[in-house]
């Protein structure tokens, strides 16, 4: 039972992203017709209007565009987790593709495993990948092996 | 378009009605609903029985027909709420310009009421297990839960591109405090704050402090427009609205602007360009203005989208005393969101008219309008008021 709030795994326009985050793999949406491609998923291509999309892999590996810590008071399911860092990851190979993550230092470690004094704008991410309900799996973020060593 | 409607100069508001500000009110949000709008009615000299036009926001709990009944309105024959909170404020005020000046209605009413221990007061607090809306599903589940959550992320980016800090957000927040200083109406009236009282403050998400949040207040606010014509007859010296305009860009979102091309540029630059077009008075016309406030970062975009500074200046333009009375732009003259009342922004408004009849407990010299916006981050609005 999670206490954090999940979306709907099964939503017409979404199910894909989820479907491929239970697979370890990272997707976007990419237009039938003019190869745009765009997060978060939506019904239409926002580029060209075009109704078909597909989804294509990304290859999990980004940068901290921006991020801030949460202190509390919040909801009762991030409360005992206070304070913890949100991040918004640039991907490498497609800029202009942001997404809201968590940062972690390991797959499996807490959402507040990283203390605010290792983040920056720019600290390199790879992907990581956490089941938190049955039909539910995550994307979250670690810091680049080489960049964790440092201090 | 030769039988195109202009707004400009058409309608006026002619009343202004206000409720005490505090916390655990005794009265419900229905009863200082009522209370304000009575009081804008009394003030303008109008009957409630002569209302025909409605308009509030969407998060307003008190309904069109609640207030219809209680009042004794008899035919309402225009009725519109504003999507997405504090960014559609100055649109009810554009609304009930355009009802009039298009003959929907006569006399049209607008109004905010909240108390924070309202059940439906805090929209984030709500969330169900699972979420519903594509919004949030890109945001809650990695703990981005709170509006101020959305909207420190954003100010982080927006220090790393421009070299802004929080002495800049300080700026905003003691600015205002002096404001409300002023302001025996003010929730923060007798509550003065340092430089010192700002950075002590707990963080509630970094890179925002308590000092950065507006308040959490009780209280009702409401606003009563007219024809020109009709308002020369009213009690008070008419508040003409000059221009009113709404927008936002295609693929931005509401305050979590993360997944445009650009999520720097203010999203209130197109309701500018609208709200420009329709005026005659320019930016750099603008003596005094208000602004929505939820969080000090906002005040840098409104400075930005419409044009009193460059992008990326906001945060600059603060320094020196730039936004607080005596500055180049006194801003939130009455302590603002921060530190007068947080009403969505019908703080914003009111305040405008007192500055436009002479009245304000901060008032600018010469002023002869006043801009007036609601939340920039998002679907927003704004309105140039003049006297």
């Amino acid at each position: 039972m999670t206490a954090i709030p999940l979306p709907y795994g099964d939503d017409p326009d979404t199910k894909g992203f989820w479907d491929a985050t239970r697979d370890k793999r990272l997707v976007v949406q990419r237009c039938k017709a003019c190869s745009h491609c765009q997060f978060p998923p939506h019904p239409f291509c926002a580029q060209c209007a075009h109704d078909e999309t597909e989804w294509v892999e990304a290859a999990g590996r980004g940068q901290v565009w921006s991020f801030g810590i949460a202190h509390g008071p919040t909801l009762p399911g991030f409360q005992n987790l206070v304070p913890y860092p949100m991040i918004v990851v640039e991907l490498e190979e497609r800029p202009h593709i942001r997404m809201v993550g968590s940062l972690v230092a390991a797959p499996d470690a807490s959402i507040n495993s990283v203390p605010a004094s290792a983040i920056r704008i720019g600290l390199p991410v790879d992907i990581t990948f956490t089941a938190v309900s049955d039909d539910i799996t995550l994307p979250r973020w670690m810091p680049r092996a080489s960049e964790s060593l440092k201090p | 378009m030769t039988d195109t409607i202009f707004l400009k100069d058409r309608t006026a508001i002619v009343g202004i009605g206000e409720t005490a500000f505090g916390k655990a009110m005794a009265q419900s949000e229905e009863q200082l609903a009522c209370m304000a709008i009575k009081a804008a009615l009394d003030d303008a000299g109008i009957s409630p029985s002569e209302v025909d036009g409605l308009c509030s926001l969407n998060m307003e709990n008190v309904f069109q027909h609640d207030i219809a009944r209680d009042l004794g309105m008899k035919e309402v024959t225009y009725y519109a709420q504003m999507p997405a909170g504090g960014h559609g404020g100055c649109g009810t005020v554009g609304h009930a310009a355009m009802a009039i000046a298009t003959g929907q209605a006569n006399v049209v009413v607008g109004w905010r009421s909240r108390k924070r221990s309202g059940r439906a007061s805090r929209v984030w607090a709500q969330l169900e297990q699972r979420i519903q809306g594509s919004r949030d599903t890109w945001l809650r589940p990695w703990g981005i839960i709170r509006p101020v959550d959305e909207v420190g992320v954003m100010y982080t980016r927006y220090m790393h591109e421009f070299g802004a800090t929080r002495d800049h957000l300080a700026n905003v927040a003691l600015a205002f405090r002096s404001h409300a200083n002023r302001n025996s109406n003010a929730f923060m009236y007798a509550k003065p704050m340092s430089r010192e009282d700002y950075f002590a403050a707990r963080w509630v998400s970094e890179p925002l402090c308590l000092f950065d949040c507006c308040l959490e207040t009780d209280g009702a606010i409401a606003f009563v427009v007219t024809s020109s014509e009709r308002a020369r007859d009213c009690r008070t010296r008419p508040v003409y609205i000059h221009a009113a305009a709404q927008g936002f860009d295609g693929g931005s979102a509401i305050l979590a602007n993360y997944f445009t091309a650009d999520p720097m540029r203010s999203q209130a630059a197109t309701c500018a360009k609208s709200l420009w077009r329709q005026s005659d008075f320019r930016a750099s016309d603008i003596k005094v203005a208000q602004f929505y406030d939820a969080f000090t970062p906002e005040v840098f975009f409104t400075l930005e989208g419409y044009g009193f500074c460059g992008r990326g200046e906001g945060a600059a333009f603060t320094e020196d005393g730039g936004i607080a009375l005596g500055g180049r732009l006194p801003v939130n003259t009455g302590g603002g969101s921060l530190s007068e009342v947080y009403l969505h922004g019908f703080n914003m408004i009111s305040e405008g008219v007192k500055q436009m009849r002479g009245s304000s407990t901060g008032q600018v010299d010469n002023a002869d309008c006043c801009f007036v916006s609601s939340s920039d981050l998002g679907p927003t609005s704004a309105v140039v008021l003049r006297n």
